[in-house]
């Protein structure tokens, strides 16, 4: 049996209590009224751009440009308030879809019945633990979203869909049908307690399978996995359009689901491997050998190379196409998140195709920590291109709140995830494929 | 030409033969070559054989496939002097840089088509292989269902025939080999 260390346990209290205070001032510190944004402004903008400036002043008396240069404001004040918001949207929903990633190759090791991963069985369903918490901050963060406490999705806004009102947008009048609050948090509350209760049962089986006489418990779960994995493509895809293509609500991707689904999935194997080193440098996991870290290893590399393959296709189609209603998305990706844009497919394909590349590599601790960082990090960059430049637009920056937002979350996470481990002995002992598991050697 | 003794020890199952071939190196004897119908996992390390550098040859393989494929674009669609440049749906920006996206897929297949040709050509070279060449296999089953370990005689050969007999052999030959 695991025990969680107290060292280990006072680090994720000390990163949430950081999580909590960087928070807190980022909502603190954002901008209240139009005045504020106004200096904030102005502060900006003294020294790089006076001649902007000037033409402001020059122009003060000119009505419709006070009016424009008010909506303006407003427009920035809206994305400084989205900011704190956008901030814990994010990570929130990195971390969650981490343990979704999990379950989902957990799922796949079951329904293919592979010999190679029952030792790591019990890993996985500690990483899994963190679903039910994080999908639980990442539905109430919807529903805030739907009660009008912040702008991250516009197509909520008052009178979109209303012919007449100043507001009213006609492209997302005509989705409307799909995205509306209550059908758009129904699909959500569906979702979650899908992938929940087939976490739930799949480890209640798992469990019971180790006192168990016969294999019943380990063929429900084949099939239990099999049916969840039919309900999880399809959920995920959903998902991905509701949560975060939805941000940008004229625009679509028709591979976005396979692409977000690729982005999560690299980071929750990853994941997996950094917490089977980490319980490997304590002494536990004994039957886990060099081979299972090797293998865990190649699907980092693998599916880094698949995340930019359709990271590449989606971009490709789309700027070779050259349509206006499609462009935009990485015209403002390129023009104003240049560095997140492209630093993504640096840090998520390669760097990692060119370190993991080498068969020695792969099985050193060091080396799979070091590329394992740096594709998480990658990974959330990813996200936060998905996310910002349709919340915060130019405003964006990876300050305080953003990786306060970050820290909270790594710490519950942390917290969250060892104490499951600590619930169940690490080895699955009655999983009928645990002695091929145990002697997996090439 | 001195003619050489060795034994040639059958299977007729690989878990058999990868146990065998433990005992054999353990012993102390000199495993000549093992010929088998079909590859057996983990036979390269048992035998002690030093790992592959195909993988080397294949990464440097795939750079020049993708150079390659850079240069090939460079003078198909852009080089202004070299020959046609293309103006295609009304892009003719004539610059590598801004059409780069467009010659991706085809720096990629060329990276493939690099390794994986170039790779099987190299194994091939290595394995000394080439259309029409006479088979090595020194047992025609080992084309169908035994596996064959040769081992070489150093005046032991009775002490060898009773070794692998004990280690499960189907059958144990000792041939001169020219």
């Amino acid at each position: 049996m695991y025990t969680f260390s107290s060292k280990l346990k006072t680090f994720s209290f000390i990163l949430m209590l950081l999580g909590v205070l960087g928070i807190g001032y980022g909502f603190f510190s954002a901008p209240k009224t139009i005045q504020d944004v106004e200096t904030i402004l102005a502060a900006d903008s003294h020294g790089h751009h006076d001649a902007k400036h000037d033409a402001h002043a020059t122009q003060k008396h000119d009505a419709k440009a006070e009016a424009e240069h008010n909506e303006h404001l407003e427009h920035v004040l809206h994305q400084l308030q989205n900011k704190p918001w956008a901030a814990v949207y994010v990570a929130g929903l990195f971390f969650m879809l981490i343990s979704l990633g999990v379950l989902a190759f957990y799922a796949i090791q079951q329904v293919a019945q592979a010999g190679w991963s029952p030792v790591l069985f019990r890993v996985m369903q500690g990483i899994t633990a963190y679903l039910l918490p994080g999908s639980i901050i990442v539905f109430i963060l919807l529903l805030l979203s739907g009660f009008h406490l912040n702008h991250l999705f516009v197509w909520m806004n008052e009178g979109v869909t209303e012919v007449g009102h100043e507001n009213y947008d006609k492209l997302i009048a005509g989705k409307s049908g799909y995205l509306n609050f209550p059908f758009w948090i129904i699909r959500a509350a569906i979702f979650i307690a899908g992938w929940n209760l087939y976490r739930y049962l799949s480890r209640k089986n798992c469990l019971a399978q180790d006192e168990s006489n016969d294999n019943t418990f380990y063929k429900k779960n084949f099939k239990m996995s099999a049916a969840f994995l039919v309900f999880f493509i399809v959920t995920e895809s959903i998902m991905s359009w509701d949560w975060i293509m939805s941000v940008d609500p004229h625009w679509f991707s028709t591979l976005f689901g396979w692409y977000v689904f690729a982005s999560f999935f690299v980071s929750g194997i990853t994941v997996i491997s950094m917490v089977t080193l980490y319980l490997k440098s304590k002494g536990y996991l004994e039957h886990v050998n060099t081979s299972h870290i090797h293998d865990l290893s190649k699907f980092m590399f693998g599916i880094s190379v698949f995340w930019t393959y359709l990271w590449f296709s989606q971009f490709m189609l789309i700027w070779y196409s050259n349509i206006p209603e499609e462009v935009t998305y990485f015209i403002t990706r390129i023009e104003h998140y240049n560095i997140t844009f492209f630093g993504a497919v640096v840090m998520n394909f390669i760097f990692p195709f060119l370190v993991l590349i080498n068969t020695d590599f792969k099985r050193i601790t060091w080396i799979i920590v070091m590329a394992g960082t740096v594709i998480l990090a990658g990974h959330y960059i990813d996200f936060f291109n998905m996310i910002m430049p349709a919340t915060v637009g130019d405003q964006w920056f990876i300050g305080i709140t953003e990786i306060a937002a970050i820290l909270f979350f790594l710490g519950l996470f942390i917290f969250v995830v060892f104490t499951a481990l600590t619930k169940a002995p690490l080895l699955p002992k009655r999983n009928p494929l645990i002695e091929e598991s145990k002697h997996f050697h090439y | 030409m001195s003619n050489t003794k060795v034994i040639h020890a059958l299977y007729n199952d690989d878990d058999i033969l990868m146990d065998a071939v433990k005992q054999t190196r353990k012993a102390h004897y000199h495993i000549e070559e093992v010929f088998t119908p079909f590859p057996v996992h983990g036979l390269d390390k048992a035998m002690g054989l030093a790992p592959t550098r195909l993988a080397i040859c294949a990464f440097i393989y795939g750079c020049i496939g993708i150079s390659f494929a850079t240069w090939m674009m460079w003078n198909i669609m852009i080089n202004p002097t070299g020959g046609w440049p293309q103006d295609i749906g009304g892009k003719p920006s004539f610059s590598y840089l801004q059409n780069m996206p467009a010659f991706v897929p085809v720096m990629f297949e060329m990276t493939v088509f690099f390794a994986a040709h170039l790779m099987v050509i190299t194994f091939y070279l290595r394995s000394r292989l080439w259309p029409f060449k006479e088979a090595e296999n020194p047992d025609v089953r080992t084309t169908d269902d035994h596996f064959l370990m040769e081992v070489s005689v150093n005046n032991n050969e009775d002490e060898l025939v009773s070794f692998f007999h004990k280690t499960g052999a189907v059958e144990v030959k000792v041939v001169e080999k020219h």
